[in-house]
């Protein structure tokens, strides 16, 4: 079938590692407090309804759909750092994940999202929209281009702030494997003072959603860049599993 | 020292924040015209074959309070039991059902609805059936890593005593919590599936 990997088709996906995910209940970002489960969670191995999903074609793209520089534009071009981020997205085995599904949203220049219930004082940008998409082609990669977002207040703690972040929202092969996460910027000081981030047991990992600096793909004159790769979970060959037909 | 297996680590999941909505179903969030519609909402085809279903409900917090914010995707199968994406290998599903579906809970009452068909039979990984079920998957603000649990039906009570999900359950009383009760018509045979985060009923979340 179109979009998958030949070398993995059809193996369970591995055991998401829950002690590098950030558990549910994080008592800093106070709304986990209530909205995390208390029982444990019940492990259900792979079946078809976890090893199978949704297929997106390319075709349902607009010209503009990884362009937030134009793709909500009226008046002109939104006001802020231009900047180009791209990466691959991947499996646990390093494979790219090709004909994924990337979507993102975030905030403006100034910190102000488009949405009806936000409050920040901070102005709206009238040409900025502050979402898009795309799908990663053979090798896996992705790329769009955006502003950089700026930090934000949150009625967290009484003086918490956001770090810069784009949020992604990540479709693989399989609904086993879908994700959302955020990406951060490299030198933030702000990260490390997140709860929403420290949410996150190690350092290690929260290191993965920072993206660096990419000067070779930085526009002279033009565009900064930023390359963020994102892994998924990866799948067993199927050499060794004894299934029945049907899975 | 012995070998490495190169293996990465998955990227960590983050909440989906208050303002997912911008980014999933832009012009339901206000900002429009950037998208001609927003992927997974649009209606079933008339050509789709199988029983027409409406599935409702609302999603509580630990003080049953609902939720206002969040946002739930479902997977499931055709009519016939196969699933219509990738890695399904067992035959050609209904290539007019997505399976796939997204919407936001309102606003303002926190009430979510789907309107999607009665998935067939699918078999577990040793053959044995599953009952009918709706795979979904739940984001919000305070969520930090997307919640997946399953919608299996009341009208299905021999085919859910069969069922090895359910059977694994240990906890005999947690079992109602991933059925949905069908509440007469809306137009359509309707099922409502309340999810409860934390507390008292609290509904069954998998490691999947």
């Amino acid at each position: 079938m179109r979009n998958e990997n030949s070398s993995h088709q059809g193996g369970s996906f591995y055991q998401r590692d829950r002690s590098w995910h950030p558990p549910a209940f994080t008592p800093d970002y106070k709304t986990s407090v209530l909205r995390s489960p208390k029982y444990a969670l019940l492990s259900l191995g792979n079946t078809l309804s976890e090893m199978t999903g949704p297929v997106f074609g390319h075709n349902m793209l607009g010209p503009l759909d990884n362009d937030l520089l134009l793709n909500y534009a009226q008046t002109g071009e939104p006001i802020g750092p231009r900047i180009i981020v791209h990466g691959q997205v991947l499996d646990e085995d390093a494979r790219p994940v090709r004909g994924a599904l990337v979507e993102f949203w975030q905030a403006n220049a100034g910190g102000r999202y488009r949405h009806k219930k936000e409050s920040y004082l901070a102005a709206i940008d009238p040409n900025f929209g502050g979402c898009g998409r795309t799908i990663t082609d053979d090798e896996g990669r992705y790329w769009f281009r955006t502003i950089k977002p700026g930090p934000y207040p949150w009625p967290n703690g009484v003086n918490d702030w956001r770090p810069a972040h784009i949020h992604f929202s990540v479709f693989g092969h399989a609904f086993a494997q879908r994700l959302i996460t955020q990406m951060y910027f490299e030198g933030d000081p702000m990260i490390w003072q997140c709860p929403i981030v420290m949410g996150i047991p190690s350092r290690e990992a929260v290191e993965r959603l920072v993206a660096a600096l990419d000067r070779e793909a930085t526009l002279p004159m033009d565009t900064m860049a930023y390359k963020f790769d994102i892994v998924l979970r990866g799948r067993r060959s199927t050499l060794f599993e004894n299934r029945m037909e049907g899975n | 020292m012995v070998q490495s297996f190169r293996r990465l680590k998955e990227s960590a999941s983050q909440t989906a924040g208050p303002y997912v909505h911008i980014g999933a179903t832009p012009n339901f969030s206000g900002i429009e015209g950037v998208y001609p519609y927003d992927l997974g909402s649009q209606p079933l085809a008339p050509e789709v074959t199988g029983e027409r279903i409406a599935v409702t409900g609302r999603i509580f917090d630990g003080s049953g309070t609902p939720i206002k914010d969040a946002l739930i995707e479902i997977w499931q199968a055709d009519a016939q039991g196969l699933y219509p994406g990738q890695g399904e290998r067992r035959g050609e599903a209904d290539p007019h059902f997505p399976g796939w579906f997204r919407q936001p809970v309102d606003g303002m009452t926190g009430v979510y609805r789907f309107e999607t068909i009665k998935p067939g039979i699918v078999p577990y990984f040793d053959g044995r059936p599953m009952a009918p079920h709706i795979t979904f998957w739940i984001v919000a603000r305070g969520i930090n890593i997307g919640l997946h649990t399953r919608l299996y039906f009341d009208d299905e009570e021999a085919a859910n005593a069969a069922d090895p999900i359910l059977a694994r359950i240990e906890h005999r009383v947690r079992v109602p919590t991933l059925i949905a009760t069908h509440s007469g018509s809306d137009g359509m045979p309707t099922y409502t599936f309340n999810i409860n985060l934390q507390g008292e009923n609290e509904t069954v979340f998998f490691d999947i």
